[in-house]
């Protein structure tokens, strides 16, 4: 059955450079230096990627991350606390529009 | 996958036969094979130079059935080194410059020899490296194998794929992090992994699936803190290393689905400056029958070293296997992969 999404397309990423070279290399130099160690470490910045694939929902990033999260040492566990902040934020996040909704209701109800 | 209580061997496996592991390994599907790969570095073959290291296998014996173990080793496996084969050892030691001498298994303790043999090599004052897998350390019968490490000066090297239970009881056994725990506590009262103590601890790291391994300085670091944090446990070094595609890792990477694939990231992540320091181009590995390897992985694919008149202990020449050509293969590109990986962790 075809799909959208194919796990062998994760590989022609780069492919995108294709069509703006310059543009792609900018991405990749900067990409690279976003994972590198700093204030935090590679495993931190590979569990915050992590969290932030299971927030918009990208198989690919939460294929590539998962793995990453691993070779970096990180555990199921700690993986599995991280996709929690990404769910308790979207969760939360819904939820605070709440207040929206009321300051609507409020307006329009006596 | 279902924890091991038996060797492959013991269970008739046929992947157990190093022949059929080579065939599987050598089908190249469509990767460079490793010599050709090997020339990115500037050199044309893989030779060994001025041997540093003499890692000697005790035997395949062993209190645990690891589940990535490239010995294939068990509490099933009678392959032992003989007091002769020790001796032989001892003689070529004598004979040679080489400084160190690496011990290893299976579980070298378990070996009936072991004291006696350790006593001997620290007569001709060489360095002893003990690679020794905690949990035997807190066995009956064992629980003075600390002291004596100690006083003898042993280094010892210990693996712990991780620093919690979890990973680690899945790789090596229920059960395994709780025993190690207590072995490195004992290990620590004693000096071991203190600084100023003289007394060198090392831990091992190996990935507990299929997937590379962590860079060794940030992992060391998670280490350190989560042991000391949890435990009170200290050491000296972390050495990360990446599990091979032979033996019963093999087994786990086929059953699972996963050896293409990593044989894929391994080649991919060929690293021609981890490939200028590979261990054999230093390290020459003995089995426990006294035949001569150019590592512990070739040995446990029975791929002895090139030279006809030095291929056993009995026959050791250091003159001709210093720059012998090394055999290998596409498993080797399990210690070139990203910073590279040896029996001292990264090679970069
Ligand atoms: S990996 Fe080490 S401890 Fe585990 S079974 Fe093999 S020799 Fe024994
Ligand atoms: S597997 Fe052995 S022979 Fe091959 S590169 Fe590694 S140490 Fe050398």
């Amino acid at each position: 059955m075809e799909t959208y999404y194919d796990p062998k397309d994760l590989k022609k990423f780069s492919e995108i450079g294709e069509g703006a070279p310059e543009l792609w290399k900018k991405f990749n130099d900067w990409y690279s230096e976003v994972f590198k160690e700093g204030a935090l470490s590679e495993r931190e910045k590979a569990l915050i990627a992590l969290a932030v694939a299971h927030a918009v929902q990208c198989p690919y990033c939460i294929d590539a991350y998962t793995q990453a999260c691993l070779e970096k040492g990180a555990d199921l566990e700690q993986m599995t606390e991280a996709v929690h902040v990404a769910s308790a934020i979207r969760g939360g996040a819904s939820l605070v529009h709440g207040v929206q909704m009321k300051n609507v209701n409020k307006k329009l109800t006596m | 996958m279902e924890a091991r209580h038996k060797s492959m061997k013991a269970f008739g496996n046929e992947l157990a036969a190093p022949e059929v592991q080579l065939e599987i390994i050598n089908r190249k599907n469509g990767f460079p094979a490793f010599d050709s790969k090997y020339k990115d570095t500037g050199e044309d073959k893989l030779r060994a130079g001025k041997i540093e290291i003499l890692q000697i296998n005790l035997g395949k014996m062993c209190n645990q059935v690891c589940k990535h173990c490239h010995v294939d080793a068990g509490p099933d496996r009678k392959e032992i080194m003989s007091r002769e084969t020790m001796e032989q050892c001892l003689t070529a030691l004598k004979n040679s410059d080489i400084e160190t001498v690496d011990l290893t298994g299976g579980a070298p303790e378990m070996n009936p020899d072991f004291k006696w043999f350790v006593t001997e090599i620290k007569k001709l004052d060489k360095h002893i490296i003990v690679r020794s897998n905690l949990t035997i350390l807190v066995t009956n019968g064992f629980e003075d194998y600390p002291e004596f490490l100690a006083e003898n000066q042993v280094e010892i090297v210990s693996s712990l794929p991780y620093y919690k239970a979890s990973f680690t009881d899945r790789q090596r056994g229920s059960g395994v992090f709780e025993k190690s725990i207590k072995a490195m506590k004992i290990l620590n009262g004693l000096g071991y992994g203190k600084e100023d103590s003289g007394l060198i601890f090392n831990l091992v790291y190996n990935p507990v699936g299929a997937f590379l391994p962590p860079g060794q300085e940030c992992l060391e670091k998670d280490y350190k803190r989560e042991l000391a944090k949890n435990f009170g446990i200290v050491f000296n070094n972390l050495y990360t290393i990446t599990n091979m595609p032979i033996s019963r890792y093999l087994e786990y990477l086929i059953a699972s689905g996963n050896y293409e694939e990593y044989m894929e990231k391994l080649v991919n992540a060929f690293n021609p400056e981890a490939a200028k320091n590979v261990m054999c181009k230093y390290t020459l590995s003995v089995g426990w029958n006294g035949y001569l390897y150019d590592c512990d992985f070739n040995q446990m694919l029975e791929l002895k070293v090139k030279t006809e008149n030095s291929r056993h202990i009995k026959d050791f020449n250091q003159q001709i296997l210093e720059g012998r050509e090394i055999i290998t293969g596409q498993h080797c590109f399990g210690c070139t992969a990203g910073a590279g990986s040896s029996c001292g962790g990264e090679l970069t």
